[in-house]
């Protein structure tokens, strides 16, 4: 049951404060939304009250000489992107839309997509949203406001509690405000189309791409008859012509490309994992070595028989399952404890969120500092509880 | 006498050395040092007015005997002071006299190069350059390049998040790091991250690079490496005005060319560096070495958008290399500054970092500074991502002459956060500006701070007296 009994939707910093305050007074925890287009990630919360980030909005500054931007947590995505568009420049991480995957409605938050840390194919050569974010303002557990970072580019004073932030799914703090790092539109895109390869040689091919001075932006592996192998190559007009040639000849193959619409739309559906959207089995987001990523890949298809597509090089396999009463837990952990790297249930009904841990689980000493470290910013446990363990 | 405090250190600990002593030579025997005479040797880093040496030195040759000797020191309740290779500019690795030095200098080997999935695995004491020196063949370099390059060791990086003139394009440290293998505070040894992507749970890796060794030693990393551009080049831009250099670096950054490096000089240091290196600089006010990467043709392409914004500030000279040999010598002079300064006087390098739009009014603002106190003030820094170095000029040897250049560069920083930036960038707080946190961070800022410190070393054994003003600790402590 998702609790949405009582929504409070300041509109200020003051007014976070306030709610956060409230609910720790009354010891009823909360749930954190933005726009709401991805409540159905991660473990289900178990909260009487949600606060809204929805009134809390706003480009608070925006230096395009400078390359940073910053605004209210709840700021749509879309905001952002059409300012900075309007400069000729991007969020650099491709932040990933959830909504066609969980067939979810609302307009995404910059807040959200800090909170999650999550990044797209561009992740491999600009970074995770981790990378970009320089600044954050926070409400912790008791209702203090924290500030980490700034909006400089280059900051080493005091912790890094900006990491700690992004990624912590609003269990340690709710964000009030984000500074990223953005980077310049490149004024030209195209991607080389590879068919037909099987995933050992996808993996090889991206790894070759990835390892030439051609700086790769994206290369991932659909599958499909014939699979598609495709690598994006940016930059300038004339230097992606020859970044391009010199690929494929390095790579051996005939440049079949992609630009225009139908690349970005291309790009568009890896980063929301759209060739799985549509239904409601399991999907699983492992990040793993790309060279174990063939291995691992088939013995997900011959145990259990997985759907993959693979991202980040093969360093992303995304994975979807056939219906079980585990989601698929047990086989994709097994699996992947042979190789190294972490699993996230990405997709599944509410219960099985709640039954199965939906992120991996960290060894036991690493599980003990995050939980010390969760008790001293949210000491009463009220902000998303069991959003990422129970 | 400096004005940097340092706490009283703890006789009941000073008085058992012996005891403690033999505690670390049975677990980590041949790796300990404890004759005053040899202790000396690492009673400073880089920060040399600063001074103590320590009461023992563990150099570990191993993981597991890095954790034996922090388990020993956690168990007798002994401070420790984690050291890659003392190369720290703001005293990050200044001993106490009642703490035991835990070096990595040993643990140098690299473990694995996987060109294929582009990392590479080492024991974190090796050198920076050392890194890109294992993975070079292959095509490959390790990104983070600071200045003490040829000598600091990568888990000094890890600990301070350092950076280099190269970040512009390929971040610091804290982006380029995968993995680490850390023993804590009370000996226990945890791996986090590794050759994949992204943090299963909360970024602990995120947080404990930049802790300063407050909370733990990094003995191993693993580090993304990136294949070797085809070439780079820089081109000389100079200004009769360092406003105007200033306006024309945000200029390029807007303009859509990402350079790998945009370097900074004022006046002052273009004369030093002529005399000490024989760079063939010319006489400006202001000078920027721009250095873009890629292909010949893809070179030209950029340098031509470059320059075109350049002649849009009026510059006294446009510069080209017209091939490598006339690169490294753009780049020589500007490597060579920090030592070309050293000659002239002593200095003391800060490393405040501003928005690239406040780079001009902090320039005029140190101007103005420096004739207030009545000391030079040479400017060199990583003007791509504002991250200053004003050098401040004294002479150690005139009494009061520290004091000043320690009150003009706690102005310079003062202006730094005011602007809308902060106290480092990329050399990290140290002692040399713990006491400053406060013009940066409010009290809960701070606390939010301490309360992670809290979880990995509930102690306060790690590191003490660095990072945070010690009234602010102590308050801390005590609550």
């Amino acid at each position: 049951m998702d609790g949405m009994d009582r929504v409070e939707t300041p509109d200020s910093e003051a007014g976070v404060c306030a709610v956060v305050q409230g609910a720790r007074a009354a010891r009823e925890p909360i749930e954190i939304v933005g726009g709401g287009t991805r409540r159905a990630l991660g473990r289900p919360v178990q909260a009487a009250r949600s606060l809204s980030l929805c009134a809390l909005t706003g480009i608070t500054h925006y230096e395009p000489g400078a390359l940073t931007i910053g605004a209210a947590a709840g700021t749509p995505l879309e905001e952002i992107n059409a300012a900075l568009a309007a400069e000729g420049q991007r969020l650099s991480f491709e932040p990933l839309d959830h909504r066609r995957l969980l067939a979810s409605e609302g307009a995404p938050t910059i807040g959200a997509v800090a909170a999650c840390n999550l990044s797209g194919p561009r992740r491999i050569v600009s970074g995770a949203c981790r990378d970009s974010l320089i600044g954050v303002r926070f409400v912790d557990g008791t209702g203090d406001v924290v500030k980490n970072g700034g909006r400089v580019m280059k900051n080493v004073t005091g912790y890094d509690l900006v990491k700690l932030l992004c990624g912590s799914w609003g269990t340690l703090g709710v964000l009030t405000e984000v500074t990223i790092k953005v980077q310049p539109i490149s004024e030209r895109a195209v991607t080389l189309v590879i068919h037909d390869l099987d995933i050992v040689a996808a993996v090889a091919t991206m790894s070759a791409a990835l390892s030439s001075p051609y700086e790769v932006s994206g290369a991932a592996h659909l599958p499909g008859a014939p699979s598609r192998t495709v690598l994006r190559i940016e930059g300038f007009a004339r230097q992606v012509d020859y970044r391009l040639a010199r690929l494929a000849d390095r790579l051996k193959v005939t440049p079949d490309t992609l630009e225009g619409a139908a690349h970005d739309a291309l790009w568009r559906e890896i980063r929301d994992m759209e060739p799985f959207a549509g239904d409601t089995r399991p999907v699983w987001r492992l990040s793993v070595r790309p060279s174990d990523a063939p291995a691992l890949g088939k013995a997900l298809q011959e145990r259990c028989g997985a759907d993959l597509m693979l991202d980040w090089g093969g360093g992303l396999m995304v994975a979807k399952l056939p219906d079980t009463d585990d989601a698929g837990a047990a086989a994709v952990r097994e699996e992947l404890a042979r190789f190294g790297g972490h699993a996230t249930l990405t997709r599944a009904p509410a219960q099985l969120r709640a039954a199965v841990p939906v992120f991996q689980p960290p060894a036991p000493r690493v599980a003990a500092l995050s939980e010390a470290i969760r008790q001293t910013f949210d000491p009463d446990r009220i902000l998303n509880p069991g959003r990422m363990a129970a | 006498m400096s004005t940097i405090a340092m706490p009283e250190p703890d006789r009941r600990t000073i008085d058992r050395k012996d005891d403690i002593v033999a505690a670390l030579k049975t677990v980590v025997p041949g790796a300990v040092i404890s004759q005053p005479s040899e202790t000396r040797a690492y009673e400073c880093d880089a920060l040399t007015a600063y001074r103590c040496p320590p009461l023992a030195v563990v150099l570990p040759r191993s993981t597991a005997e890095m954790a034996a000797a922090m388990a020993v020191c956690h168990k007798m309740g002994v401070k420790v002071i984690p050291r890659g290779a003392g190369t720290s500019l703001a005293g990050g690795s200044l001993p106490t006299a009642d703490s035991v030095v835990l070096g990595t200098a040993r643990l140098n080997a690299v473990l694995e190069v996987n060109p294929g999935d582009r990392y590479v695995r080492v024991e974190a004491g090796i050198t920076n350059l050392a890194v890109t020196g294992a993975v070079q063949e292959e095509g490959f370099f390790y990104a983070p390049d600071p200045s003490s390059q040829l000598a600091c060791a990568i888990s000094g990086n890890i600990a301070m998040n350092s950076g280099g003139a190269h970040c512009l394009k390929y971040g610091v440290t804290t982006n380029n790091l995968l993995g680490v293998t850390m023993v804590l505070a009370d000996g226990e040894v945890i791996q986090l991250g590794g050759p994949h992507a992204d943090a299963e749970g909360y970024d602990l890796l995120g947080v404990i690079c930049g802790s300063e060794g407050q909370f733990g030693i990094v003995t191993e990393a693993v580090l993304r490496i990136l294949p070797k551009p085809e070439g780079a080049r820089p081109v000389l831009i100079g200004f009769d005005a360092p406003e105007t250099a200033g306006e024309c670096v945000a200029g390029i950054i807007r303009s859509g060319v990402l350079p790998v490096a945009i370097e900074y000089m004022d006046r002052l240091c273009i004369s030093a560096v002529k005399a000490f290196s024989g760079a063939d600089y010319p006489d400006v006010d202001a000078l920027l070495i721009v250095e873009v990467e890629g292909s010949p043709a893809e070179i030209e392409e950029q340098l031509e958008k470059v320059l075109k914004i350049a002649e849009g500030f009026n510059p006294v000279v446009l510069r080209e290399a017209r091939d490598t040999d006339e690169a490294a010598k753009i780049w020589v002079g500007r490597k060579s500054a920090f030592g070309a300064m050293g000659r002239i006087n002593d200095y003391m390098c800060l490393d405040g970092t501003v928005p690239v739009s406040a780079l001009s009014e902090v320039l005029k603002r140190t101007a103005a500074l420096s004739e207030k106190h009545g000391l030079q003030c040479a400017n060199v820094f990583h003007a791509g991502d504002g991250n200053m170095h004003p050098l401040i000029l004294f002479d150690a040897n005139t009494p009061g002459d520290l004091e000043r250049a320690e009150a003009f560069g706690a102005d310079i920083l003062k202006v730094c956060v005011e602007v809308g930036g902060c106290l480092s960038g990329e050399h990290g707080v140290g002692i040399e500006k713990r006491d400053l946190m406060t013009a940066q961070f409010s009290a809960v800022d701070m606390s939010a701070q301490m309360k992670v410190k809290d979880c990995f070393d509930p102690k306060w054994l790690l590191n003490p007296a660095k990072v945070f003003p010690l009234d602010v600790s102590e308050a801390h402590r005590a609550s």
